[in-house]
């Protein structure tokens, strides 16, 4: 058959071409689109930027969507202050790197401020709702795009691609705007704002095939290397600052990985000797635990526990 | 697989593509089922989620035993959802699965059937290459199931699978079979399939819950001999693969790319030639349909002005100059001229596009609780364009089950109807049948936002227009 080229080759015939895109041509393409329509269609964007890979990969993608031009809004980070020390510094020589403005929510301030309590848990990731919501409000963002995907958990596979928020930024699934064919409708009223989510089609392996095809800088902590680490919830947690074992917990060195870069207080790390990208395909191609599952404590409070989360705002 | 065997299969693998396809049918004829074992047998489901269903299968006394021994788990709960859904036992909304094989890698919008079908199989089917429609085998083609195909072929849906679920449970009998597959293809032809609608109509017995030809064939029904489900969405070819020509590109600006100076700093450091960048201007957007080449000639479709005529110089992607593009990519095209040309416009392929016009003739499928009225004022999205409209008049609704055209002056959640509507500024419209992007657009309640109707342009009354196209 005509239409299946044995390889990712260009056909030209008369005027017929034929173009067989990969699977990450086509979602690249797609995000790119979905990128340019919300700078397109709204006043003032930000891309929220935490240094994980997926905003990593988010920020790569608007880089190619404004080629020559410079990346046309501001990121955002939600800093939780139990962050890794090394995303931070990843996070700031990125910006600096694509010389783009920062803004930061900070968890710390709010607590400080006594707007926030610590979570008896400890866990600092559910937190970063109200500092977020406080960002949006002051900068005045009208659209913010995340780097969540679909496959991550069963609240995220029924989000949008645009996804309509209120002024408490809440997602109501049982009132989503039916998305049709590649036409966006982004339209708000005064008080609302949007979640994009342009790589809302992306597994967690063509997230790291795509890293590996275009040759993105990570933080070193996704891949493999010695930490002090001891076991809790059948998780390996970093020792750190505000992560400290309790007296029956040993702590050990391993060879570990991060799968996701969160909250210090909530992320665990898995054994690995994934030490360069292609390493990492392979293992997550071959992987048997999903990487919330494998490395978020807070997803493991629950089966609901993206969905409450999602409901009171977060992303 | 050992992870050495994995890492030389992914070195030699060739790139998948990416093939959408949506389901349709109700939580009774067994979908939840087939999208678990559709998710199951292809692997993509992890452990850690496969023992979370599994606990939650043996607390409930799901006693259903798999025939390719798998450990006796409810499927359905694979795709379950929210909280609100668990507690209803409905679904409410349209979910997006992936799974991928050695040659493809899927997206799966899960369309509910019991509320709003109309709504999420709309949805669902405006961006899938094709569509699976289950059919429980001991009911054969009931009313749902002309209505479903009567959607798919309205949103013309090039491929639809016909999945006769539940074959074990009337033994694996042809007769049966032969009898469903003779019903659907009657209604096939009622609906006048064709190359401008569902191009095709195949029909595969299935039993999700065993497994039998969902992802392997099944010796249990040796008179069927064609392929599995899943074979068939493999081998299917995607509206991305097909040949594409300039004769239909179509490009609708979604911003002008200058930067003036504002270059990206990284390109800068990495040795950009700056001076060659200080008067650029290329217009972005993602091609839409069929392709275009350096040196084509294209034209610009502003509205209200005539067609101007230029000539493709430069397709940029990123830092990469290319030769020639095709749809779905994400570009940025150099014209010869320097022309004004905004968000809106659209780059076309020279002397293609019909003259913009501001009277719209379309299908509506309505999607919202708030009815349409005549005389309502509007927002129409098409392409990279919203203008207001108004309502002129409503020309009837579809029976999904009978097709014939019934007489209204109202359009309401889950109605599928005619519609004229004058538009506030002409746009470049072109018709449904032939253009699945260029004819599609959306209707926008001014006051809130929210969407309210899928619309499918339809030629204006007087022209050639298909007969069969009478819906």
């Amino acid at each position: 058959m005509s239409t299946f080229l044995t390889e990712e080759t260009t056909q030209v015939t008369d005027s017929a071409v034929s173009i067989r895109l990969s699977s990450l041509d086509t979602l690249e393409s797609e995000a790119i689109h979905i990128i340019r329509e919300v700078v397109a269609e709204f006043e003032k964007p930000a891309l929220l930027f935490s240094g994980g890979k997926d905003s990593v990969v988010m920020l790569h993608l608007a880089t190619k969507a404004f080629w020559p031009g410079k990346v046309p809004f501001p990121v955002l980070h939600v800093d939780t202050g139990h962050n890794f020390p090394e995303v931070i510094d990843f996070r700031d020589r990125t910006v600096e790197r694509l010389g783009l403005k920062l803004v930061v929510g900070s968890v710390q301030e709010f607590i400080d401020r006594g707007e926030l309590a610590e979570r008896a848990d400890g866990t600092r990731n559910p937190l970063q709702t109200v500092p977020l919501l406080d960002a949006i409000q002051q900068n005045k963002f009208d659209a913010v795009f995340g780097g969540g995907r679909r496959d991550e958990d069963k609240a995220r596979a029924k989000e949008r691609i645009l996804s309509l928020r209120d002024e408490f930024g809440q997602w109501d699934p049982r009132n989503q705007r039916p998305e049709l064919w590649n036409l966006y409708n982004g339209r708000h009223t005064v008080g609302q704002h949007v979640r994009a989510f342009p790589i809302s089609n992306w597994t967690e392996l063509d997230i790291w095939r795509y890293i590996e095809r275009e040759n993105i800088e990570l933080p070193g902590l996704y891949y493999a290397h010695q930490r002090e680490v001891f076991a809790r919830d059948g998780m390996w947690r970093a020792v750190g600052e505000v992560s400290q074992p309790l007296p029956h917990e040993d702590v050990i060195t391993k060879t570990v990985r991060y799968r996701t870069v969160g909250d210090m207080s909530c992320t665990g790390a898995v054994e690995s000797d994934a030490y360069t990208v292609a390493d990492v395909v392979v293992e997550v191609a071959a992987s048997t635990l999903t990487e919330r599952g494998a490395t978020r404590a807070d997803d493991r409070i629950s089966e609901a526990a993206m969905e409450d989360r999602k409901k009171d705002g977060y992303f | 697989m050992s992870t050495d065997s994995l890492a030389a299969e992914l070195e030699t693998a060739l790139p998948t593509t990416l093939f959408r396809f949506a389901t349709a049918g109700s939580v009774d004829d067994g979908k939840s089922t087939l999208v678990g074992r559709l998710l199951h047998d292809s692997k993509a489901i992890l452990a850690d989620t496969l023992d979370a269903v599994a606990r939650t299968s043996a607390d409930r006394g799901f006693g259903g035993a798999g025939a390719t021994g798998t450990k006796a788990i409810d499927l359905a709960l694979l795709t379950d959802g929210l909280r609100a859904e668990r507690e209803q036992g409905i679904t409410i909304d349209v979910a997006y699965r992936y799974f991928a094989t050695d040659r493809r890698s899927f997206i799966l919008a899960d369309c509910p059937g019991h509320v709003q079908y109309t709504k999420n199989t709309v949805t669902g089917a405006s961006t899938a290459d094709a569509v699976v429609v289950l059919i429980d085998a001991r009911k054969g083609v009931l009313e749902q199931t002309r209505r479903h195909l009567s959607v798919l072929q309205l949103l013309r849906v090039a491929h639809v699978i016909v999945a006769v679920n539940k074959i074990d449970l009337v033994d694996f009998s042809e007769s049966v079979f032969r009898e469903i597959e003779a019903d659907v293809q009657q209604v096939g032809r009622e609906l006048g399939l064709g190359a401008d609608g569902i191009t095709d109509l195949l029909v595969v017995p299935v039993s999700a819950l065993d497994g039998d030809n969902v992802v392997d064939r099944s010796e249990r029904t040796p008179w069927y001999t064609g392929p599995a489900l899943l074979e068939v969405l493999e081998t299917l070819p995607a509206a991305d693969e097909l040949e594409s020509h300039l004769e239909s590109f179509r490009f609708p600006v979604q911003l002008v790319i200058r930067p003036q100076g504002a270059l990206a700093p990284d390109a800068v450091a990495a040795g950009m030639d700056v001076e060659a960048y200080r008067d650029y201007r290329a217009y972005a957007g993602q091609i839409t349909e069929g392709s275009v080449k350096l040196g084509d000639k294209v034209s610009v479709l502003t509205p209200g002005q005539d067609p101007r005529t230029t000539t493709v110089v430069g397709i940029d992607f990123a830092g990469a100059s290319l030769e020639e593009a095709a749809a779905p990519q994400s570009v940025a095209i150099r014209l010869a001229e320097e022309f004004d040309v905004a968000r809106g416009d659209t780059i076309a392929a020279a002397g293609t596009v019909r003259e913009a016009s501001a009277d719209l003739y379309a299908s509506l499928c309505w999607l919202s609780p708030k009815p349409l009225r005549e005389g309502a004022k509007v927002l129409v999205k098409h392409g990279t364009r919203t203008v207001q409209a108004l309502v002129r008049n409503v020309g009837g609704k579809l029976d999904l089950a009978t097709f014939k055209l019934e007489p209204t002056s109202t359009l309401e959640l889950n109605d599928i109807g005619h519609a004229q509507l004058r538009l506030a500024a002409p746009l470049p419209l072109e018709n449904y049948l032939h253009h699945r992007r260029t004819g599609a657009f959306l209707v926008i309640d001014p006051l809130d936002g929210n969407t309210l109707a899928a619309g499918l342009v339809k030629d204006h009354p007087g022209d050639h227009e298909d007969e069969r196209y009478s819906i």
